[in-house]
This record gives C-alpha cells, sequence and structure tokens, in this order.
C-alpha cells in the first residue's frame, strides 16, 4: 500500500492531468528534489520557488485570480506564520468583494510533532487556521483520505488549507489508493525518485482514478458505545490503537476521524456523543484557544442533555515550543498513554 | 517640510495630441471633484473614512488610460494603492460607485458596503481588489503576471504602491520574484513616491537615493520620473508599458507625486498648500498654450461639481445592507 507522500503525489499527478492543476509549487517543490517530504517527486508542473513564504502564498492568490489552479507549499507549517495576513486576505477576497473574486487555490503544508523537529519543526497550525474564515480546511490521517481529500481540494473553488500530520507521511495505508499496483516495491519502483542523479529520471504513473473524498465528512473508524473520541491527523491512530487496547478491558470506544476541520461534520459528532454520552476530543496544537476547545463548547451548549460526563480535551502543553530531547516531545504533546488512560477514565465516569 | 523633487520642470512643451490632452484633463478634473465630494461626504458624516488620491491625478489619469482594459489573463491586470481613483475613472468606471463605497450601501459595486473608501475592486476589468494592508499587492502581482506570460499575448499585469510601503518584505518579493531568471514576469512596478508614510517622511527612514535604484540589483531596468506632469507621465507609462508587453519582463517605475489633502480622513483630509498641485500645473499650461480657456475649464469643473453633489443626493437614499448579508459570500459556489 501506499504511504501518505506517494498518495499526495499521485493525487497531485490526477489533478495536474485532469483537474487543471497548472503549478505545483514552493521552496524545493521541484526536481531535484520533489519537496523535502518527497511529496511533489516527479511532478510535471512542480517548479521551484525563491526561499519566501510571502511571495509562495502572494503568488499563489495571483495564480488563482488569472484562472489558474495553484497548488502551493510552505515547507513547514512554522514558516506560515509569516504569511498570516495572506491567508486572511485569501479567505476574506470573496467576501469582501461580494463574490466578485474567487481564490480558488490549494496550500499543503506539513504540520505537528514526530520528526524530532524541535522548536521550529513541530508546530501544529489547526487550531490557527480554523481561526481564518473563508478557507476549507483539512487534515488526513490515512493515505487513502489524503488522496480523496486533495483531489477534492483540487476541485474546490476556495482556498483550502491541506495540513499534511509529517508524523504519518511515511505510514503505509490499509486502503489502496485506486489504480495503485498490488506489490508496494512496484509502486516505489514508478514513483520515488532514485537515489544520487535523478536528471533523467521520469515517473511512471499507475492509472490512478478520481476517487473524492468530501470535504466536511468525518469518518466513523470503529465503532462504540461508551464513550467517543473525536481526532485528526497524527493523533488519530493512536485513538485508534488506544480503543483497541481498551477494548480487551471491555470498554467501546466509537473513534471520529474528522479528517476535514472546517467545515466540520457535526452531525457525526453529535451522533455520535448522543448514543455514547461522552466525549473526548485530541489533537496536539497547544491547549489554550485550542479547536478541540470548540468542540467542547459546542458539545456542551448544543448536547448538554445528552451527556453522562464533561465533554474533555487532550491537547499540546501551553508552553513556547516542542524541545529536541526525547523527553521534551513526549511531554509537550499527547501520547499514545494519555490517551488511554483519559479514555479509561472517561468511559467509567458515572453522572 | 520634504517636497516632490521635480526630475524636470513643467514647462516643456505639451507633446501630446490636442484630444488627448483635453481628455486627460478632463478625467483629471472628474477624478479631484470627485475626491473633494468623497472628503465632504465624509466630513458630513457620510462615511466612516476617507482616504483617496488627490494629487495624484496627473500619474493615474495616465496609467488607466493606456492600460489595455477587460477580463483575464489575455488583458491587464491592476494590482491598485488606495489612491487610485483617477486611474479607475480612465478605465471607465462611474464615479458614483466611489460614493456608494463611501456611505457603504448595499449597492457598493466594489464590496457592497464591506471595504473602505478607495478599496476598489472590478473583476470584468482585472482590477483586484484594494487591499487594506499596504504592499501585499506586490507579492500577489506576480501571480497573475505568471499565467500572463503562460498565456500568451501582450498582457501584463501593473502592481502600484507607495513609498513608505516599499520597506515591507513584500515590495523585495515582487523586485524577486518578477526577475528571476528561471521565468521574468511581464509586469510593470509602479510606487507613487509622495515622500511620506502618514506622518513619516522619508528622508529619515530611505538610505537609497532614489527607491527606482533598487530595481537596478535586479537588472530590472527603472525610471524616476515627475508623476506631477500628465505629459510626461503619459509617455513614460507608455514607453514602459511598451516595454513590458514585447519584451515578456519587468519594468520599474517610481513615480514622485504630491499628497494634497494629507493622509487621510485620519489626519484632518485638508487641502496642504506646500505640495505642488498637478491639476493647476496642467491648467496654466493648457491655457498657456491655447489648448483650453479657463472659462472652458471652470465649466468642466462645475458640471462634474453639479453631476457629483447629485449622485450624492442619490446615494444618500439607497439602502444599507442588511445584517443577515455578513453570511453571503463567504465561500464560492461550485460552477
Ligand atoms: C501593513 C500595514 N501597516 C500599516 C498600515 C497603516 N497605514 C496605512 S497607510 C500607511 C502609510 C503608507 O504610506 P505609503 O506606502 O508611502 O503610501 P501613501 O499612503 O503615502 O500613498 C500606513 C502606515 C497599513 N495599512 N498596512
Amino acid at each position: 500500500m501506499a504511504n501518505m507522500a506517494q498518495a499526495i503525489r499521485m493525487a497531485l499527478h490526477y489533478a495536474e492531468e485532469n483537474l487543471g492543476v497548472t503549478d505545483i509549487f514552493g521552496e524545493d517543490v521541484g526536481a531535484p528534489l520533489g519537496g523535502v517530504f518527497t511529496c511533489t517527486q516527479g511532478l510535471k508542473t512542480a517548479w521551484n520557488s525563491p526561499l519566501d513564504e510571502r511571495g509562495i502564498i502572494g503568488a499563489a492568490m495571483g495564480l488563482a485570480m488569472a484562472g489558474h489552479r495553484p497548488v502551493a507549499e510552505i515547507q513547514f507549517c512554522d514558516y506560515i506564520y509569516n504569511t498570516i495576513d495572506l491567508l486572511k486576505l485569501a479567505g476574506n477576497t470573496h467576501w469582501a468583494t461580494n463574490g466578485d473574486w474567487a481564490m480558488p487555490m490549494v496550500v499543503r503544508t506539513p504540520v505537528g510533532s514526530g520528526i524530532r523537529g524541535s522548536i521550529y519543526h513541530s508546530h501544529s497550525f489547526d487550531a490557527t487556521m480554523t481561526h481564518i474564515p473563508g478557507w476549507k480546511v483539512v487534515m488526513p490521517s490515512t493515505p487513502l483520505d489524503a488522496y480523496g481529500l486533495l483531489i477534492s481540494a483540487c476541485q474546490d473553488p476556495n482556498p483550502v488549507m491541506f495540513l499534511e500530520p509529517k508524523a504519518l507521511l511515511r505510514v503505509k495505508g490499509d486502503e489502496r489508493i485506486p489504480g495503485e499496483p498490488d506489490d508496494d516495491r512496484a509502486l516505489s519502483k514508478m514513483i520515488d525518485a532514485p537515489l544520487g542523479d535523478r536528471s533523467q529520471w521520469k515517473p511512471q504513473w499507475p492509472l490512478v482514478e478520481g476517487f473524492a473524498v468530501p470535504i466536511g465528512k468525518g469518518k466513523v473508524v470503529r465503532e462504540g458505545a461508551q464513550a467517543t473520541v473525536v481526532s485528526y491527523g497524527r493523533t488519530l491512530p493512536l485513538c485508534a490503537k488506544a480503543a483497541a487496547q481498551l477494548a480487551e478491558e471491555g470498554l467501546s470506544v466509537e473513534v471520529i476521524d474528522l479528517r476535514s476541520l472546517w467545515p466540520y461534520d457535526w452531525e457525526l459528532i453529535k451522533a455520535s456523543v448522543q448514543k455514547t454520552g461522552r466525549v473526548l476530543f485530541v489533537n496536539e496544537d497547544t491547549e489554550v484557544t485550542n479547536f478541540g476547545e470548540h468542540l467542547v463548547r459546542r458539545t456542551v451548549e448544543e448536547l448538554f442533555y445528552s451527556l453522562l460526563a464533561p465533554p474533555r480535551l487532550i491537547a499540546g502543553k501551553f508552553v513556547p515550543g516542542i524541545g529536541l530531547a526525547d523527553a521534551l516531545e513526549m511531554a509537550s504533546v499527547p501520547q499514545q498513554g494519555d490517551i488511554t488512560a483519559a479514555l479509561r477514565t472517561l468511559c467509567r465516569e458515572q453522572p | 517640510m520634504s517636497r516632490p523633487r521635480l526630475i524636470k520642470e513643467n514647462s516643456a512643451p505639451l507633446s501630446l495630441a490636442r484630444e488627448q490632452l483635453i481628455r486627460i484633463h478632463d478625467l483629471m478634473v472628474k477624478a479631484r471633484v470627485l475626491e473633494e465630494r468623497l472628503i465632504q461626504m465624509y466630513k458630513q458624516g457620510h462615511g466612516y473614512f476617507w482616504i483617496g488620491g488627490p494629487g495624484e491625478e496627473a500619474f493615474n489619469v495616465p496609467l488607466g488610460l493606456l492600460m489595455k482594459c477587460g477580463e483575464g489573463p489575455a488583458y491587464d491586470y491592476l494590482h491598485a494603492h488606495y489612491r487610485q481613483s483617477a486611474t479607475l475613472l480612465a478605465l471607465g468606471e462611474e464615479p458614483i460607485g466611489a460614493l456608494r463605497q463611501m456611505k457603504n450601501t448595499a449597492t457598493d459595486p466594489y464590496s457592497g458596503g464591506r471595504n473602505f473608501a478607495g478599496h476598489f475592486s472590478r473583476r470584468s476589468k482585472n482590477i483586484a481588489p484594494v487591499t487594506s494592508p499596504i504592499e501585499v499587492q506586490y507579492a500577489i502581482a506576480p501571480g497573475t503576471a505568471m499565467a500572463q506570460k503562460r498565456h500568451g499575448g501582450d498582457g501584463i499585469t501593473i502592481v502600484t504602491g507607495g513609498d513608505a510601503g516599499t520597506a515591507e518584505g513584500d515590495f523585495a518579493s515582487c523586485l524577486i520574484w518578477s526577475s528571476r531568471p528561471a521565468n521574468p514576469l511581464p509586469i510593470l512596478i509602479i510606487v507613487t513616491n509622495n515622500t511620506w508614510g502618514i506622518s513619516t517622511t522619508s528622508d529619515g527612514q530611505h538610505g537609497e537615493t532614489n527607491i527606482s535604484d533598487r530595481a537596478r540589483a535586479f537588472n530590472i531596468p527603472a525610471k524616476t520620473i515627475n508623476g506631477n506632469d500628465p505629459v510626461e507621465s503619459y509617455q513614460e507609462i507608455q514607453a514602459a508599458m511598451d516595454y513590458v508587453r514585447k519584451e515578456r519582463k519587468p519594468y520599474f517605475l517610481e513615480a514622485k507625486v504630491s499628497r494634497l489633502y494629507g493622509h487621510s480622513s485620519a489626519s484632518g483630509a485638508n487641502f496642504v498648500n506646500e505640495e505642488q498641485d498637478c491639476l493647476r500645473l496642467f491648467e496654466a499650461r493648457l491655457e498657456q498654450e491655447g489648448v483650453l480657456s479657463r472659462q472652458q475649464m471652470d465649466e468642466a469643473r462645475n458640471r462634474y461639481s453639479e453631476e457629483l453633489a447629485a449622485a450624492a443626493r442619490t446615494v444618500r437614499d439607497e439602502p444599507q445592507p442588511s445584517g443577515d448579508s455578513i453570511w453571503e459570500h463567504i465561500y464560492a459556489e461550485k460552477k
């Protein structure tokens, strides 16, 4: 099965061929590297931009305004912060012009911990991004969802922020991308650039299909009856593992992968919380003014009388960065044990 | 305080065709009267804020007249500054649109009552939305220029901004992205230099002799011109545009202009006597060379004054947007 980086690459290839994507660009996005996480290797419209994040977002906006379909990459979300006002503009242009100008662009950026990236390669961006109206915001946790969400993003007439959990970029999926070959080694031979001289290399793209995951639709990853856990990105597989472990202890946890942060699938959360009466939200952005806080607030306001326990949030610690040392990173963002323990407590909590 | 340093005095003969001079004059008057009306509306409480371009007509009118106006990459894109009502009028916009934006009516053609005065936007004319954060247009403009280069044809991108704003990183972005050896862009980079930020003068902030000198570091041909002279402006803009259209490469123009009513309503919007008035200077030359008489010019001004007073009365009675409309146009729909 493809990993998420390969899935992203195949989705971009599909989008170049079928959805009118004209420019895939950013720092080191074109040949020879094809992106620091290899997500853009071999793509025919990929090119290297200056080392200038504001220029990248600005150029994407201009291209989109002129009718093109750009997919811009910011090398690490830690460096997208210096484009915040441009992101605000991209999100408000359609509104500010009373519907005259649209901004059909996609921005991809890797987020979160997981590569021992220290203070400046471990940031999250979901809380900040969901604070910018006018964008759609997605964050997959599997290669197939990455593929399908990116295809939807490239079809959307609005700006879409595609957050890539960097800890999961190398993780293989359980589901095949439609059209991907059966043999992983064969896939790698076809689409992974070789080490060393790449000047003669050309990818051999499999005939992938236009499989789209709709923006705004979450997914029940595991059904359960006693508690619901809602997550996305790096922490989602941890939640799924926690649920599996707790099942052995006789506790039944429903796991929801939100996939889209804006718009998000409230109906799915609501139905699940009404069934289980208990909910834990998990993500790794810093906990103060966290997107999960919004979900907690809405749960309290709208589902209060369905609740058997207070809704909870596990998020990153409110500290200025993630330290390099293993113990520092582990202490800063939610880990498997934190989630399992929190769910265990939640399941047993009685009103 | 510091006044625009003029490259040439306004005394050279008027070397444009008579009809063209008359057309430029007419639009300059129209734009000036529009701005004066906007200031008056603001002062009478018919708007919350004024910012505009009285003093920049001699540059902005020729710019609009020379643009290839239309929609899409075959035509010119304008990523404008907030002082360019004169360019908008030269592109055929009706002045009542600016009044509607001042009064933030539902009929405001640029934003439906959502945006500030002087923040024009018109997709059908490739006028990109003017933004409040200054200089961001310099980061966005290379994108439309890229699309035009790929499209072929002779459409170009024009980006304008103020001198103080060139200290922002987006200005450097524009120079870099426009002159990349991998893909030089058909873009006319303009700075209208009135020597002021809001209250901060450029001499305390800018070590470069001319702002246009910064273009030389990127091998972008550049010129500093007298933007208070409509004839010089017309000819220099035309030459610059010809270069960009044909070579598909960037060109840089710095125009020295005046700021006749201060920065904006925030600084009072009162007439500043020490600045050169491009309209008055031009009118003296038109009269001197017998192109137009004083009486003809006064008639033009009176006609526009009346027209705009009537327009202001019309706008006064037009509806404000409803509170519910905040939910409209957050997202574009799939077509
Ligand atoms: C990014 C940003 N910072 C500050 C402001 C506030 N502001 C509005 S106009 C202005 C001065 C701009 O001067 P200049 O670029 O020379 O243009 P001018 O108004 O003189 O034409 C400032 C500081 C702003 N609008 N945007």
